[in-house]
Order: C-alpha cells, then structure tokens, then sequence
C-alpha cells in the first residue's frame, strides 16, 4: 500500500490543478505545516482523504427555488441550538405552583412549574424571550419552508424516478415537523396550548372504541391530568427530534446518491449535472446562508414578540379568549372541525359515533395520503420507468400543475376556515356566511384552481411553443415595397430556444390487449387517467418544424431580413 | 446451488433498457446547443472592482465581528430589572440586534466572496445510473443466496416460520406496559359524573361565593363552579367537567321539555360550559338573542330551546343542570347532570 502514497496530481473539469503533496519542496508557512499535519493525523485515522475527494468537487446546480429545502434544514438547526438553551430553564412538570417572579400581574397566581418556569426564562433570565421567540418563529418556518420545499419538488417533477422515496422520507419529515411544533406549542401549559390540547382531547374521544381509552392514557386520568406536560417533552426533545435527525440523514444521503436535479438549459441533460463545486463555492454560499436564515430569524425574534403567554394566563379548562387562533400549520385540522355542518352524530346501538370529529379526522390523512402517494400514481399513468433529471416547468405537466393548484386551495380553504371568526368579525360579516360560503369553496374552490391553472399553463405552453418557432415580437414595424407593413419578429438564439423545448412529451395511452388477447381493468382505468393527464397536450418544437418555419420566412418576406 | 464458487449460483443478465411508457420520442428533436460561452463577471475583468469587493467582503467580517462585541456589551449594558418589563424588552432587542449583525456580516460576507470572488465557471458532471452495476447486483445476489444456502433459512421451515412468530410476539409486552400511564379506575364510569350533587351550592369562578337567586338579575350571566371545587385535589379536572354557565332570562322566553320545567328557577338557567363538539368553554353569551357561542369552533346553541345546537359542528344540545333555591336563598343544584358533559365518546349512551 505504501508504494501508491505518492499521489498523482488532479485535473479539475475547469483544468485547475490541485497542488498535492509532492509538492512539498515549497517552502511552508507555519499554518499550512499544521494543517497538513492535521490532515494527515485524521486521514490514517479514519481514510478521510476517500470522502472529500468523493464529495469535495460535487455539483450542485443553481436555483433559487433550490433553497428552500435548505432554509428548512438551517431553521431546524436554529431550532436545536435555541431549543438547547431553552432546556437548561424550562421544567416539564404540571405540578402546583404559586408564581412569583417579576411579572407583577401574575404573581401570587397558582400555575404548573411549566408555565413558572417558562414565565421566569422569559422575564428573569437575560436573553430568554430572546432565545423562547427564536425557537419559536424558527419553528414556524421550519414547518412554512418544509411546505414550500415541497410545493417546488412537487411543480417540478423533482418527485419522479429515482427520488419517490426520498419524497416520501420528506413528507414523513412535514408530518413530524406538524407533530414536533404541536408538542412543543402544549408545553408552556397556558391557556391557549391548553384549549389546544382540550381539542385533541376532544377529537381523541371522538374516535370509535378506543377513543375514550387512548385519551385516558394521554392524560395519564382524567384532562387534563398532571403528565401530558412531561410526555410530549419526552417526544418533543428527544424521539421525534431523533427520528427527524436520522431522516434528515438519509433525505441527504439520498440526494448525494441521486445528484440534485436542474432546470432544462444549454449544455445541460439528463446525463450530466451543471453547477457549482461543493468546494469552494457552494460551501461559501450554503454556510454563509445559514447564518443569513439564522440571522431573519434572530432579527424577527427581537422586533416581534410570539406567544406572548404571560397575557394569556395559566391553563384553567373554564375561560377562554375570543379569537383564538392556532399556530398557523395546525389551521388546516382547525379549519376541517369547523366546517361539518351540525348533526353530525349518530348512533350504533347503544354506542355513540361522532361523525362530526371521524369525518375531517379521516379526511385529512387521506388529502396527506394522497399527497404522499401522487409520485406513483404518476409513474403508474406514464409507464415510464426512466430517470428524470431535468426538472420540468410547471406548464409543462398543465395537468399535475393544475392538480397541485386544486391541491394547494383545499390546503387554503381549510385553513382560512381556521379564522372564520376573525374573518367575520374583521370585515362585519356575519359567521354563519363565513362558515357557509368557506364550506362550499372547499368544493367549488379546488375545482376552479384546477380549470383555471390548467387553461394557464396550456396558454403559457402555446406561447413558447409560438417564441421558439416564429421568436418574439421586436416591435420594429417595417413596410415593405409592396406597400405591406409587418412586424419584424427576432428569432431567438440556440440557447434561449432550449429552455424552451426540452421537456418531457406524453400522449396518451392507447389500449391494447395483452398477451392472452384481454384488456385488464387495471389498463382500462390507467388508459382513462392518461387521456385525462396527456390529451391536450402541447408537443415541444421539433427539428423539423423550425426549418419547415424558416423555409416560409424565406418564402413570405423575401431576402430583404435576412 | 451445488458448489460455493464466486458467481454460480447466478444467472447474469445485461441491464435492461427502463421503458419510457407513453412518453414520445421525437425522432427529430432539436439538439442541445452545447454550453453557453461564459460570461465573465465585472470582477474578473477589472482588478479595482476585485480589489472593492474583497474590501467589501472584509469589511462584513468585521461588521459580524462588531455585531457579537455588541451582543456581549448589550447582555451587560440592559441587564433585567425585576418588575420591569421595559428593561426585558430593551434586553431582547439589543442582544438580538447585535446577535444579527454578527449573523449577518458572516452570511452577506460569505455569500458575497462566493459570488462576486470565487471562480465562476460552471462545472460539469456526469450522472451514473442509480441502480447497482449488473456485477455489484449479481454480488448482492449471491451473497442472500449464500447466506440463504448457510443458514438454511428457506429450507428449514420450522425455525424460520418459529422465528417470524417470536419477532412478531416480541413488542407485545410493550403495548400492555402503557396501560399504567393511567390509574387503575375505568374512564368511563369518571366522564359520566361530576361534583355536582344534590345541594352542592353554585358558586362564582373563580372566587367560589355563594351565588344569591336575588344576586342574578334580568339579562346577567355567571361563570359557576360547584362548591368547595377550589378545596379538591384534582380541582382542575373536576372543573373540566363541571363548569357551569348561569343565565336569566324572563320566564316567557324559556321553552321546558316535558320533565323539566322545575329545573330552572324564576328564568335562572344552568347549562354545562362545556362545548359538547370537542370541549372548549362556550363563553360568549349573547344576552339580546340568548344564544352561547362557543370561541374555538363556532358552535351556537339557544337557551330558550335548552340549549339546542342551531348553527355549528356540535350536534347534541349543553346538559343541563336542575337547579333549586336553598332555605338561605342560595342557588344549589337538584342533582348532578343528568348525562355526560362534554364531548361525545364511545361509550357516552351506555
């Protein structure tokens, strides 16, 4: 092995030569000696040097839409260091305490040692409110960034083959992140965490059979009990953050074994991936936009305040205050409760179903199931078992794009419906108009967006197709010595043009019968779906039709333009 | 499956080519033009605009390291007075600004040597297809089947189909050690009864006086909690279940099922203030329409019809609670409710 130590030197794609360690004849400074030495030091220790050279020159494309999921991760790193603070002051315990710390309106109130302490972190210890707003508005971007991490993946097609796990994996993460913020938004033990929790009681009793039982244990008796406190900080500090931690391993894993995606453009394919190193320059640019987010965050957390639970009180199951409003990822739950119309219970023998909590409780997993699962109907309508790199513009797939958009407005509707009385009372209408009108957009509203994004993208789809053949309007106006005036249209260049043809073209599926001479129901529903998906579809510009295009420009103005 | 040799036991075969599906494969597609010529920045052209911007991104560096010494001085300089929420205010906003500053001069500086220094070409690489090679997967093959072939997991059924079975029995314990995070009483039996007895005085929340008949005037509504709530040990549970609204209204306007008429005294009402959708207080009263309101989830429920649901997603009208006048003239309650408060369950109706 010793025999190969001498390495040969590296040529970069770009031809810069990496010095390597023959070239040791130079004279070194001080700080360099020891870094080598420290390299070195790791490196026998631990084959470091295979690593970084695996890693060290990759490519990561370039987007702004490709942050997003990056604004996820360093708010979730800004969350386990503000969380970490938060810990060494915050007790998890429900038991009876007299406050007295410097909040003058609460002292001599009986309230849990979460909520003393919680009050005594934010008013008596330097840089706690600081560090309690961080961890809060850090865990509201957290979910918000997740949310539209996911929106660009899905827009995008960045779910298709080889990353429909990893897209499960992330949406595994949404749902953790929802349960992480849930947790940590009940420990304070306030009143408005817990009216909050007093609803989950009530949608947990709501359950058939094992409603009443799974509440009794969740309280540890009868709510709100004196353990729920500790419970969810046991979740919220340790399990869930751990099984987030490992997610987010391998959802990163996973994009390094995949490569990241990139937008359609000159030089760029399927094959290859267009970019910037890790190192330098993307390292440069990822860690100075950590301490970018880190810094939106810290900026919002000393000018607004959040949660400010001081005004709110100590939990007491009889008062509650007008206008409450939820953490805004939990609005859409909210939003679905209040929208059943009333009578929504029945009777099954002696047993009572509420119909009024099953319904949205089963509504919801089934929208969130079928987001997490649109990946595979799409490779089962498309058959294609091909990779896909490029990732596609949203007007390029009208339908999926109009899917998400119908998508995108129930999420919408239901959670406006979470401020229907805010809405009310702010604009002086009456809450039965809200509540009704709120009810039939959910219906009406998603089949809008889908009609209306699906005409758009059509649209957008016919004026690239009409740029990249004919170019685009220069508004120069000639007259010709006919006497005829046109408009001179600029053709676009090569590159420009690309953008704007290289994407992925489906045409529906004609139904065949299979070897035994029949034709499956399962084809039949998948030949329904693809005509649904691709029959309007709009083929990119071909070959073919640029010259046969040029041929009648010729043709038309003469020699005169060209 | 006979011998143990490299690469027996598998058959080989080449990659197959992943079906495109119904995409369409233009036969005269346009080629990729090839990458654009680079574009180079203002810094790579002139050495003064270089030498600018690595003065610039200096001089974020330093404003990041002025940020943190300010973040430090303002810790000491704001310290909290007690009992003086203006000097926790100040506290926050000066080590947060300072704090910012620091992160800012970091991230705005490394992001601005990224862009405007550092080398600017695009890099290509190439993508590998995600499966294994047809080698490392013949590999991976063998080495279940090897692994299949040693042990003898397939062909000795009884310890594989005995194992499958003690995998699946394992966790069990698991789910019974849970049953101990609540006491031994059965939850049922605790949602169908609350403090309220016969006699047991309505008093004030939270003060816990004794409410006069005479005290409750035309149009007035009290928050009530059971007598002698305050003294329990598990207080707030037991004000979960029963808290108590008091309304009056004239006479006239209430509308007494057969069985109930005696249960409310001169127009004074008692109803549960528990929501019976999911369990929030119902503490908006409307005196002019007398209807409640519950804040969480809109639930509307008229006092003049027992209290009925008529708007909302609750479907079972508030319990309400009989209730008398005792010697000394003081509200009290005839009995407990005479159903569950709260919201449905399972097993409400058994």
């Amino acid at each position: 092995m010793t025999v190969e130590a001498t390495k040969p030197a590296v040529h970069e794609p770009n031809g810069t030569r990496i010095s390597t360690s023959d070239e040791q004849d130079l004279p070194l400074g001080r700080g360099m000696r020891f870094t080598n030495w420290a390299a070195n030091y790791v490196d026998e220790r631990t084959s470091m040097s295979g690593l970084v050279r695996e890693l060290g020159r990759k490519i990561f494309p370039d987007h702004w839409s490709f942050m997003l999921g990056e604004v996820a991760l360093y708010s979730f790193i800004v969350i386990l260091l503000s969380g970490s603070f938060l810990t060494f002051f915050f007790q998890a315990s429900m038991a009876d305490v007299v406050y007295a710390g410097s909040y003058a309106p609460l002292k001599g109130v009986h309230m849990s040692a979460a909520m003393a302490s919680t009050l005594n972190l934010s008013f008596d210890i330097r840089g706690g409110l600081l560090m309690r707003q961080v961890h809060h508005w850090a865990a509201l971007l957290f979910v918000a960034s997740i949310g539209l991490h996911m929106l660009r993946i899905f827009f995008t097609g960045a779910f298709r083959k080889p990353r429909e796990l990893n897209w499960v994996i992330g949406f595994i993460m949404f749902i953790l992140a929802m349960l992480e913020g849930f947790t940590g938004y009940s420990l304070p033990d306030d009143l408005l965490s817990g009216n909050g929790l007093r609803i989950i009681d009530g949608m947990v009793k709501g359950v058939p059979i094992v409603g009443t039982w799974i509440s009794y244990l969740l309280f540890g008796g009868e709510f709100p009990g004196t353990s729920v406190v500790g419970m969810f900080y046991s979740l919220h500090i340790l399990l869930v953050p751990a099984i987030l931690l490992a997610a987010i391993g391998v959802h990163l894993v996973l994009l390094v074994v995949n490569k990241h995606t990139q937008f359609a453009g000159p030089g760029r394919t399927n094959d290859n991936v267009v970019g910037v190193p890790i190192m330098p320059v993307f390292a440069a640019k990822a860690g100075g936009f950590f301490f970018i987010i880190f810094g939106v965050i810290m900026l919002t957390a000393s000018l607004v305040t959040i949660n400010p639970i001081w005004l709110y009180g100590p939990y007491d199951p009889s008062p509650v205050s007008a206008g409450t409003q939820p953490d805004w990822y939990i609005g859409f739950a909210d939003g679905a409760l209040r929208l059943v119309p009333p009578g929504w219970e029945i009777m099954l023998g002696p047993y009572t179903l509420s119909l009024n909590i099953m319904v949205p409780l089963l509504v919801l997993p089934l929208f969130l199931a079928a987001v997490a699962l649109y990946p595979f109907l799409e490779a089962w309508v498309t058959g294609d078992k091909r990779e896909h790199h490029i990732a596609d513009r949203p007007r390029n797939a009208p339908v999926r794009t109009a899917i998400g958009a119908a998508g995108v407005t129930f999420y919408a509707v239901l959670w406006s419906a979470a401020s229907s009385d805010i809405i009310a009372t702010h604009f002086r209408l009456t809450i039965e108009g809200v509540t009704h009108t709120i009810q039939a957009l959910l219906f009406i509203g998603p089949v809008i967006a889908y009609i209306v994004t699906h005409r758009m993208c059509i649209g957008l789809q016919k004026k690239d197709r009409e740029i990249a053949l004919h170019g685009y309007e220069s508004g120069r106006i000639v007259r010709l010595p006919g006497g005829e005036y046109i408009e001179v249209h600029e053709q676009l260049s090569d590159y420009e043009r690309w953008k704007l043809v290289d994407f992925e073209d489906y045409k529906p599926l004609m139904l065949r019968p299979n070897k035994r001479g029949v034709i499956p129901v399962s084809e039949r529903v998948r030949s329904v779906i693809s005509g649904w998906f691709f029959e309007d579809r709009i083929a990119p510009v071909t070959k073919s039709e640029i010259e046969a295009q040029h041929h009648d420009h010729h043709d038309a103005v003469g020699a005169g333009k060209h | 499956m006979a011998e143990a040799t490299t690469g027996s036991s598998v058959e080989r075969h080449e990659p197959p080519v992943p079906s495109a599906g119904t995409a369409v494969v233009a036969s005269d597609k346009l080629e990729n033009p090839g990458f654009e010529p680079f574009r180079p920045r203002v810094s790579d052209l002139s050495p003064i605009k270089e030498r600018q911007n690595e003065r610039r991104v200096g001089w974020m560096f330093l404003a990041s390291i002025a940020g943190s010494v300010l973040a430090i001085a303002a810790y000491i300089v704001f310290p909290i007075h007690h009992g003086d929420p203006g000097s926790v205010r100040l506290n926050t906003l000066f080590l947060g600004l300072g704090i910012t500053l620091g992160l800012f001069g970091l991230g705005f500086g490394a992001v601005h040597w990224s862009k405007s220094l550092m080398e600017g070409h695009d890099l290509v690489e190439m993508r590998h297809g995600t499966r294994g090679s047809e080698e490392t997967r013949a590999k991976a093959v063998e080495v279940f089947t090897l692994g299949n072939k040693e042990s003898g997991f397939t062909r000795r059924k009884l310890i594989r189909n005995t194992l499958i079975g003690a995998l699946v029995a394992i966790p069990l314990p698991a789910i019974v050690l849970f049953r101990d995070l609540a006491p031994a009483a059965d939850p049922v039996d605790q949602l169908k009864h609350t403090l309220w007895k016969k006699n047991t005085r309505l008093t004030r929340d939270p003060e816990g006086t004794p409410i006069k008949a005479s005290d409750v005037t035309l149009g007035s509504v009290f928050h009530v909690i059971p007598d002698g709530l305050n003294d329990e040990e598990d207080h707030i549970e037991q004000k979960a279940k029963a808290a108590v609204l008091l309304m009056r209204l004239d006479p006239k306007d209430l509308h007494p099922s057969k069985g109930r008429e005696d249960w409310a005294y001169n127009g004074i009402v008692a109803y549960s203030k528990i929501c019976t959708h999911v369990g929030c207080p119902v503490a908006l009263y409307e005196q002019q329409t007398h209807h409640l309101l519950c804040p969480c989830h809109q639930s509307q429920f008229d006092i003049t019809h027992e209290a009925e649901v008529i708007f909302g997603p609750a479907k079972r009208p508030l319990p309400q609670l009989p209730i008398a006048v005792d010697s000394e003239g003081y509200l009290v309650a005839q009995s407990d409710f005479h159903e569950p408060v709260g919201p449905s369950f399972w097993e409400r109706q058994l």
